[in-house]
């Protein structure tokens, strides 16, 4: 294929590229949407040219970080990347990065969720970046994401500072044609220069190491390349627009659609912090009114320090929550220009809720979990699993790994009560290794009494089938050494481990009941729910053992397969004189699980 | 003549239809052609059988976001999201609905239904109502440019994207080509 061909490229895997033609040699990455797809792709355009470099999907954000970052301190260009509440994760070596300054250049990409589409939060990764005091570039599509990387590595290394580059969803998830560049061919040596000062710094160096970052800033602030673009030069008025990531992008076309792209001065800041000195100067000096738009906090805007004349979220001109729609724009920008809004929106209709696939193992172990253990108050995890909310399976989730420290939370808090509830924590097998472990060693030493379900499907199946340290092979297929789960678990001190099939309800909601049992009085119970996720094992092109089923006439339509199975082949018809539930045949995947559901008995196999 | 050319598409349907499959061959046809394209997608927990939208904008296009009453085509895969996405139709602008039902649309829209689903259990190939609903759009839409892409078009990405997996390739063919006849049988485009 000729290097200069336009391609079809994801933002993420435009992101991808950038780093590959920046001769990145060390990309890491905890999956996490909309980030997921980056690090996969640097493992694609890295087969695709044969290139030897480290790609790895690491046991979660904070050892991600970790690993690409020593990389940088050994002259090599790294890079890590994650998905916003996945930097919470990294904060804690982000911050301390950030003092230590880099030797080869390092690029933290961290993919924000405005919205929010598929995430706990609508935090502003930038505002992060301000805080650990680093630079961040905040593209508007694919093609400048891409772009982007090559100017981060760049000020990175000019500096001697991490970098951020922070996309959207909206950029993380466009496909936009992009013509690719080269791969560069010269290798870096590898050399890691011994600076206890620097590299293990006592507070007394902190101190200096603060200052000279103080230092890095300011003359960031005066980096000409990232100068905001006045993008129509001609334009003059007493009032501006400041606009930066895809929010520009909307702005830029609703201009031209609303006929002021001559008239309204607008700026995109590629740069949002630090901003730029003499862009705040030029700003404040030449406009009465300023609206600045940015998503999803109030950054740049905060930055123009005149309270007066800025126009954003801390005025209220712009919302505070939620994704900044091109059509919520559209009214901003009119109503700030003088002109009628003729922005229409419309109402929102629900859409489809998400819920657990036909075939589901996770289905199988909430329907055991429930059936054994009715009243116990569910903690649960993130992943697929959340959507056990739909079964009533789930009653709280918190964050990566807190189902089983919030298990420890609910024990003690019911401690000393008569009447203890049983608790029944739920998590996967991925999640269980990225933050799960430490909460199960102090559930260990607490004697909590609660069961844990872990949820093994053998794959990090939300964010698209990455895999995890029992997989056996890395980002690039490669094999790789593995860790048993029930030996972990075991090495952190618990007593009752089993493993089960939940395709086996008959066995499996036993084995959960004497779990229960056991957590009563003696403590942590383990349940390792084993079976491969459907999606998964498609793409494979494996499948198990499958059980045609069907409906017979003893069903009255009772409706309780539907309320607490919830599988997306069941099918209830509200028929007046019949009502009744039938299986979609296309959706149904044969797992023979819903036979064991129905009280009636009219779930059957077919003949 | 390309230079000229905007177009926005609005494809809708629920997690595991092929959404996002029928998006990347318009992308990529858009992209044979010469054309910008750019095209914005649903991801991560929606994509569990939530409902799934996917933009596509061919032409100069900064944003990836249709607004709302600004597109000029709507490929619905599943007729309930009408209530969700009907709206971002423009007036004068075509719909092509998968839905065994008549249809109910409120606005004066072309609108067309197709059964893809009763087409794809008729061919035996279950999961291919998102490529005969496709087919069908190119017919009704496409041959009289309303499309930016025609039949033929589809068919060499098809080609392209499936060479090796000659059992993929005819599949697929053979669901875009049941839906494109599908437009041809039946009865002049209704007026809703």
């Amino acid at each position: 294929m000729s290097k200069s061909k336009r391609r079809l490229l994801l933002g993420n895997e435009a992101i991808a590229r950038g780093l590959i033609e920046s001769g990145c040699s060390i990309a890491t990455s905890y999956p996490g949407t909309p980030a997921s797809e980056i690090l996969a792709a640097v493992a694609y355009f890295q087969k695709e040219a044969s290139l030897s470099m480290h790609t790895q999907w690491a046991v979660n954000e904070k050892v991600a970080f970790e690993i690409a970052y020593a990389g940088c301190q050994t002259g090599l260009r790294a890079a890590v990347s994650m998905k916003q509440v996945g930097l919470n994760v990294a904060s804690d070596p982000l911050m301390s990065a950030a003092y230590m300054g880099v030797k080869g250049g390092f690029v933290l990409i961290s993919a924000d969720d405005p919205g929010p589409h598929s995430s706990q939060t609508e935090q502003d990764s930038r505002l992060m970046a301000m805080f650990a005091k680093i630079p961040v570039l905040d593209p508007d599509s694919p093609r400048q994401a891409k772009d982007l990387i090559a100017v981060a590595y760049k000020i990175s290394e000019s500096f001697k500072t991490p970098v951020m580059v922070r996309p959207t969803t909206r950029v993380c998830h466009s496909r936009q044609d992009i013509t690719l560049g080269s791969i560069p061919k010269n290798k870096r040596e590898v050399k890691f220069e011994k600076n206890p000062a620097r590299w293990a710094a006592t507070p007394k160096f902190r101190l200096q190491l603060h200052k000279e970052l103080e230092e890095k800033l300011s003359a960031i602030a005066d980096y000409r390349p990232t100068a905001p673009k006045k993008l129509n030069p001609k334009a003059k008025s007493t009032k501006a627009i400041i606009a930066s990531g895809v929010a520009a992008a909307h702005t830029k076309d609703i201009l031209k659609e609303l006929k002021i792209r001559s008239k309204m001065p607008f700026y995109q800041v590629i740069q949002p912090f630090p901003l730029h000195r003499k862009f705040i100067a030029h700003i404040i000096d030449t406009y009465e009114e300023v609206l600045v738009i940015e998503e999803t906090m109030g950054v740049i805007e905060m930055q123009l320090a005149d309270r007066y004349r800025v126009k954003g979220k801390l005025s209220n001109t712009v919302p505070k929550v939620g994704e900044l729609s091109p059509e919520k724009i559209e009214e901003i920008v009119s109503n700030f220009a003088g002109l009628k809004s003729e922005a229409l929106s419309i109402k929102s209709a629900p859409g489809r809720r998400p819920t657990l696939c036909p075939g589901c193992p996770h289905r199988a172990s909430f329907f055991a979990i429930k059936k054994a253990a009715p009243r116990a108050i569910y903690t649960s995890d993130i992943g697929c699993y959340t959507l056990g909310l739909n079964l009533g399976a789930v009653d709280t989730v918190l964050c990566m790994g807190a189902a089983i420290s919030q298990a420890s939370g609910f024990y003690h808090a019911y401690k000393n009560e008569e009447k203890r509830p049983d608790i029944v924590a739920t998590i996967g097998d991925s999640t269980f290794f990225h933050a799960g472990v430490p909460a199960l060693i102090d559930a260990v030493v607490q004697k909590v009494g609660f069961v844990l379900v872990i949820l093994d499907n053998r794959t990090t199946a939300m964010t698209g089938n990455q895999p995890t340290p029992a997989t056996g092979h890395g980002a690039c297929g490669e094999p790789t050494d593995t860790v048993d789960i029930e030996s972990l678990v075991q090495g952190c001190g618990v007593k009752f481990i089993r493993e089960g099939n939940p395709y086996e309800l008959e066995k499996f909601i036993p084995l959960v009941k004497e779990a229960v049992k056991y957590s009563r009085k003696r403590g942590p119970a383990v349940i390792i729910s084993r079976y491969p996720c459907v999606i998964h094992r498609a793409r494979q092109g494996g499948s198990g053992e499958t059980i045609p089923v069907d409906i017979n006439e003893k069903c009255d339509g009772c409706g309780y397969c539907i309320k607490h199975f919830e599988c997306p082949a069941l099918i209830y018809h509200d028929d007046k004189e019949a009502k009744h539930v039938s299986i979609d045949p296309i959706l149904c995947t044969s797992c023979g699980v819903c036979l064991n559901v129905c009280p009636k008995g009219a779930i059957v196999a077919k003949e | 003549m390309h230079k000229t050319i905007k177009q926005q598409i609005l494809i809708s349907g629920v997690g595991g239809q092929g959404v996002l499959f029928i998006t990347g061959l318009l992308a990529e046809a858009a992209i044979n052609k010469g054309l910008p394209v750019f095209t914005s997608e649903t991801h991560g927990m929606a994509q569990r059988g939530g409902t799934v939208v996917s933009h596509l904008k061919v032409g100069n296009f900064s944003s990836p976001l249709i607004r709302p009453f600004k597109a000029d085509g709507l490929l619905v895969l599943k007729d309930e999201n009408m209530a969700q996405h009907g709206s971002f139709l423009k007036t004068g602008g075509w719909a092509v609905i998968n839905s065994e039902n008549d249809l109910k649309v409120e606005k004066k829209i072309a609108a067309s239904a197709i059964d893809a689903d009763q087409l794809a259990q008729k061919i035996s190939n279950p999961k291919s109502a998102n490529l005969i609903v496709l087919g069908f759009a190119l017919g009704r839409a496409g041959d009289r440019r309303n499309l930016f892409c025609s039949l033929t078009d589809i068919k060499k990405v098809l080609r392209k994207k499936f060479g090796r997996h000659k059992k993929m390739l005819d599949a697929s063919l053979l669901a875009l080509q049941t839906g494109y006849k599908a437009s041809r049988k039946k009865a002049a485009q209704m007026v809703v």
